[in-house]
């Protein structure tokens, strides 16, 4: 096993709010190697997207980030910010959940493309074209040269994923983050999205982080797979092993809530009951006991610690964990 | 784009109408006949009624409307029944005046006002942002004879640095001409800037809350790249209105600056066609300064579209 290319270290990131403080993300541990995917799936508001911009370093400012994220050797936390600078975009992509806001409304797609190439690749203009053309291309846009010229509006919203993820692979990054890049597009591109994304991490052979709520997103693509829930990973698995046997009732009920084909018509959705717990007001138990239907008055006492059982890399947060496989008793 | 433009072009028709209808109502009803003004008080009442007859003012007043939008759509404005000027020679004498005196200050107000307010933007909230916008405040609420005075009063009475007042033609005495216009513009952009800042500010940081700032900066560019091509031009579109609004209301001249520092422009033109009850002159600058006004306007919606690609596209 190599040494890791991306780790998170205890990280919590705290936000002030005229409630208080809030926590968004409570000390997360999580590694991910190079040239692999990692999947970070849970709910609106579970601390996902924050601990996204946690790696990037793009949280508010007023954000309290504790914790380290070490990089390829360095903790990013620390960084000074121009190294910073010269790592983001080079080292360390992103791709965004909304590409109708992500894009600048007023430059061309082509200063937006060679801008990013320009700054970290010693490209003279033409040369950093030529890469804009062949990274439209690569990414599935007809005409490329074409589209250089116009401006993000003059593109569907798919058109523009895409760009964002030309964006983003144009200095070969060695980690890509893409926070619910397919969330605001219609369910016909998703697909063809994720593809692209997966096709395009095998090739140049970048590490991935695909943050999603969407279970079905990560499952035939993500090697690891992150459950969150209020800002705690809950569970945390090689992706097959955590699809043959969920441990935590939070991951259980996530899979539950996804429409299946065989439902008949009219079947109400198992939907999780209940709310998320307010984040600045911290739970003395296991912030799911209030909406577990296995909960017991341990749950609500203390919280469990993420840990592992019979598999060393499966990792649950949960006194009761449910066993899926036959033998295993509770 | 051509589509835009005559579409915007068509639009300022009926508002030029409205404007011309408008100035003409204001000077044909205000208090008192221009024959009596003309006449002095040895007017007998024949005289009255036959200059009356003359001047076309027994004719009902729509009648007069048309007649003199008929004149003015052939150029002919009229001409002062003091001067014997006509409107348009008199609006040309003093308009490289006003001119000067506009762009001066507009370029001052704008050197001061872009770079506060991205400064501000950039750390809003921090005390550079807090001193700035505390400072701006103070500004806008000091009227401007009061600036005019205390700038006088520093530069011209204690630093013997300027001249307090007059004027010299460009052609005439170049560098003279701008140490005249100095004050008088640094007055008008003294109360410029703030608008500019405050407006730009705003925007700025509205602009930087969008998530293309994030990924911006997510890509590794240049704080200054950030600040300058991606956030100023999609931040700009309000300030181009405030510019063009200020740009407008200064070429119809300053009635107080221009008075106070005795420049002769569209200002004083004004206030002693107003003292002169001289309603040609007042009815055709009036006229004319708000064609000015309607033009500029026009400029910043073409400048919009330079600006946002969406509205050139006609998206928005």
């Amino acid at each position: 096993m190599s040494a890791p290319l991306l780790t998170i270290e205890d990280v919590a990131v705290e936000l002030p709010t005229p409630r208080g403080n809030l926590r968004a993300v409570d000390h997360v541990d999580l590694s991910l190697e190079a040239g692999r995917t990692l999947g970070i799936v849970g709910e609106s508001g579970c601390g996902k997207t924050m601990l996204s911009r946690a790696v990037l370093q793009l949280l508010p400012k007023k954000a309290k980030l504790t914790g380290r994220v070490m990089f390829d050797g360095q903790d990013l936390v620390r960084l000074p910010s121009e190294s910073l600078r010269r790592l983001r975009g080079r080292d360390l992509a992103v791709v965004f959940q909304d590409p109708m806001t992500s894009l600048n409304p007023v430059l061309t797609i082509g200063t937006q493309l060679m801008e990013t190439i320009q700054e970290h690749l010693e490209l003279d203009a033409p040369a950093a074209r030529k890469r804009s053309i062949e990274l439209l291309a690569a990414v599935g846009i007809p005409a490329p040269e074409q589209r250089l010229a116009q401006y993000p509006h003059q593109c569907s919203g798919g058109m523009r994923q895409r760009i964002a993820i030309a964006i983003a692979l144009s200095c070969e990054p060695k980690l890509l983050i893409a926070d619910e890049p397919t969330t605001a597009l219609d369910v016909t591109i998703q697909a063809q999205i994720l593809d692209l994304l997966a096709r395009e991490q095998r090739r140049r052979h970048m590490a991935m982080i695909i943050i999603t709520h969407d279970l079905g997103v990560v499952a035939g693509r993500a090697d690891e797979v992150a459950v969150m829930y209020a800002g705690r990973v809950v569970e945390r698995a090689p992706t097959q092993a955590l699809f043959k046997r969920m441990h935590m009732p939070y991951s259980e009920a996530l899979l539950a809530a996804i429409p299946k084909l065989e439902t008949a018509p009219h079947t109400p959705l198992p939907a999780i009951s209940g709310r998320p717990p307010d984040p600045t007001r911290p739970l003395k138990g296991c912030s799911f006991a209030p909406r577990c239907r296995y909960a017991a008055s341990r749950c609500h006492e203390a919280k469990p610690d993420l840990k592992s059982a019979e598999m060393p890399d499966h990792l649950y947060a949960c006194f009761y964990p449910i066993q899926m496989a036959e033998g295993i008793g509770a | 784009m051509l589509n835009f433009v005559v579409r915007r072009l068509l639009a300022i028709l009926p508002v030029l109408l409205a404007v011309s209808l408008l100035t003409f109502l204001i000077a044909s009803l205000l208090p008192g006949d221009l024959a009596y003004v003309i006449l002095g008080d040895q007017a007998t009442p024949e005289n009255v009624a036959a200059l009356r007859r003359d001047m076309g003012l027994d004719q009902p007043l729509w009648w007069r409307y048309l007649s003199w939008l008929g004149h003015v759509l052939q150029g002919d404005l009229g001409r002062s029944f003091r001067t014997g000027q006509t409107v348009l020679q008199a609006v040309a004498e003093r308009i490289p005046v006003s001119l000067e005196l506009m762009l001066m200050a507009e370029f001052i107000g704008l050197l001061i006002g872009v770079p506060v307010a991205i400064a501000c933007a950039a750390r809003a909230g921090g005390a550079f942002d807090r001193f700035m916008t505390g400072s701006a405040f103070a500004m806008l609420s000091m009227p401007s004879f009061l600036v005019a005075i205390l700038l006088i009063y520093l530069f011209a009475v204690e630093l013997h640095w300027l001249p307090a007042t007059g004027y010299v033609p460009f052609t005439e005495a170049p560098l003279a001409n701008l140490r005249f216009f100095v004050l008088p513009a640094l007055t008008l952009a003294l109360a410029e800037w703030p608008g500019i800042m405050r407006v730009l500010r705003s925007d700025m940081i509205a602009t930087l809350q969008e998530d293309y700032i994030a990924l911006a900066k997510a890509k590794g560019l240049k704080p200054a790249r950030i600040l300058f091509v991606h956030a100023l031009k999609p931040s700009s579109l309000t300030l181009v209105t405030v510019t063009g609004i200020n740009i407008g209301r200064l070429l119809g001249g300053t009635l107080i600056v221009e008075s106070i520092f005795a420049l002769p422009g569209i200002g004083r033109l004004l206030v002693g066609a107003i003292y002169t009850r001289d309603l040609v002159i007042l009815q055709g600058v009036v006229l004319l300064v708000a064609c000015g006004f309607v033009i500029v306007n026009f400029i910043v919606d073409m400048l919009y579209a330079v600006l946002d690609p969406r509205i050139r596209h006609g998206h928005a």
